[in-house]
């Protein structure tokens, strides 16, 4: 959880008086917070840490980043199926009531 | 051969590599503080990529490690609460409370979730007014600024049903304690390039100047790493200690000046206990008067835990960088990904985590570079 992920701005929104944006991280998308770089546009690459933005980045650097975080299974470790993962290294069942991937949010 | 071949560009991390070995005259040990560059270190072999004389030492930036062990087992009892939901990043299930773990907790029928925002957790709030909604703030200066405004926002809406189980710490006077250490060996820092995307490099200049040191903001991927670590030993070498900026694609010098503004309103800088080190004064923050409310140790009673460290686990001078991982005992047998004793082989940021992923069961052996490529 402390690297963050640098993803594109799909469409910004205003939400509870609060500038929300879908970001795109090759090919995952998350709302991400944009109240800490208020500046950004459609398009842009930013850094997002735990669904903030926190700085711009510039193109090119934002896709090597991507790439080197999918080669190194960042990307897996931080949008994937936590509980999976986690009964994996305890060696035990999988909790009831998770799924693979996004919990339910009731 | 297959180190260097994994590099985004190969070519700039050989040069690196080369310049780095030319310029070396002496031994010199370097602290990376961040667990995402121990983790990166390790996974490309980097360490093995210098010469002789230069020492990587992990420094204690994995912030599930240093989370403390009163802390896990205030979130272990708030979490086994049948009003409570709790919420919290997928990295802090395993790590290892007095007794249990979260992951046991969900899989013994308590209400745990994983998050991937706090914003989901003030959502889950939100959406269940009848329950009790905490979510459990870990993490250094990169982390605070989304926690603080979770908090801040739960009170903008009238969200009463959330709370923040606060744990946050701050680099800064990390490293100042491990440099006043009389064990200390650092003689350099590579300091950790998302935290100072946050708070900039303005704290950095007067302890570079107090301890003689210097420090270079790095960032995560391997060729950044090679870069701090080459600027680093320019200074060495040269008898310099400045702030070097090399990771300025993602730091600017004043950082995020409205992140650190909401830090400010929702926290106050107090004193915290670092898992494995102890005390460090003014390293951590909790939340500001103004906010007192939504801080969970005060909402639930859990001031009279008591807790059990294991008394083989030498994580705390793992986290110091006064031993490697396999220097402990229980390093791979007794103590393993799957049965961790200390959070230090939970996280996949922690050393003694990213020493057993890829085997570096005893002491390094070295790689020559001419033989890459
Ligand atoms: S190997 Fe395990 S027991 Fe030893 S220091 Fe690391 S976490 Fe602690």
């Amino acid at each position: 959880m402390c690297l963050a992920v640098p993803g594109r701005v799909l469409d910004i929104r205003e939400q509870d008086e609060t500038l929300m944006a879908t970001v795109d991280f090759g090919g995952v998308l998350k709302d991400v917070c944009l109240q800490y770089v208020p500046d950004i546009e459609v398009g842009d690459y930013t850094i997002v840490h735990v669904g903030f933005a926190l700085q711009r980045l510039d193109e090119e650097s934002a896709q090597q980043t991507l790439a080197n975080f999918r080669a190194m299974g960042e990307l897996e470790l931080e949008f994937g199926d936590a509980w999976g993962r986690a009964a994996a290294e305890a060696g035990m069942p999988r909790p009831a009531g998770t799924t693979n991937g996004e919990e339910k949010s009731t | 051969m297959k180190y260097l071949d994994e590099f985004s560009d190969p070519d700039l991390a050989r040069r690196l590599v080369e310049e780095i070995r030319a310029t070396v005259t002496r031994p010199w040990a370097m602290m990376e503080v961040c667990g995402g560059q121990t983790h990166s270190i390790i996974r490309h072999g980097i360490d093995q990529l210098l010469p002789d004389e230069i020492e990587m030492i992990h420094g204690p930036g994995c912030p599930v490690c240093v989370t403390p062990l009163e802390i896990i087992d205030k979130a272990m009892e708030i979490a086994s609460r049948p009003d409570v939901t709790f919420c919290s990043f997928g990295d802090m299930l395993r790590v290892p409370g007095s007794d249990k773990d979260l992951f046991r907790i969900k899989s013994a029928g308590g209400d745990v979730r994983v998050v991937y925002s706090p914003l989901d957790a003030l959502k889950l709030a939100r959406e269940n007014p009848d329950r009790q909604v905490v979510f459990f703030g870990i993490g250094f200066e990169t982390t605070a600024p989304p926690n603080a405004m979770t908090v801040y926002q739960a009170q903008k809406l009238g969200i009463d049903n959330f709370s923040l189980l606060v744990s946050h710490v701050r680099v800064p006077p990390a490293i100042e304690a491990i440099m006043q250490s009389p064990t200390c060996r650092v003689q350099g820092f590579l300091a950790a390039g998302h935290v100072c995307s946050v708070m900039g490099t303005e704290e950095y200049p007067a302890l570079a100047e107090a301890f003689k040191v210097p420090i270079v903001v790095t960032g995560f991927e391997p060729l950044d790493i090679l870069e701090g670590i080459r600027l680093t030993v320019h200074q060495l070498e040269k008898g310099e200690h400045r702030v070097e900026n090399a990771y300025q694609r993602a730091v600017p010098a004043e950082g995020n000046p409205a992140a650190k503004a909401m830090l400010a309103d929702v926290f106050e800088v107090t004193d915290r206990s670092w898992r494995g080190i102890g005390m460090i004064p003014q390293s951590g923050w909790r939340l500001s008067e103004r906010y007192r409310e939504y801080d969970a140790e005060h909402r639930f009673d859990v001031a009279d835990i008591t807790t059990q460290e294991s008394t083989v686990c030498r994580s705390g001078e793992v986290l110091q960088g006064l031993i490697k991982p396999h220097d402990c005992s229980a390093f791979g047998t007794l103590c393993t990904p799957r049965n961790p004793l200390g959070a230090t082989m939970v996280s996949s940021e922690g050393a003694c985590a990213a020493y057993y992923l890829y085997r570096r069961l005893d002491a390094p052996a070295k790689r020559e570079v001419s033989s890459v490529g």
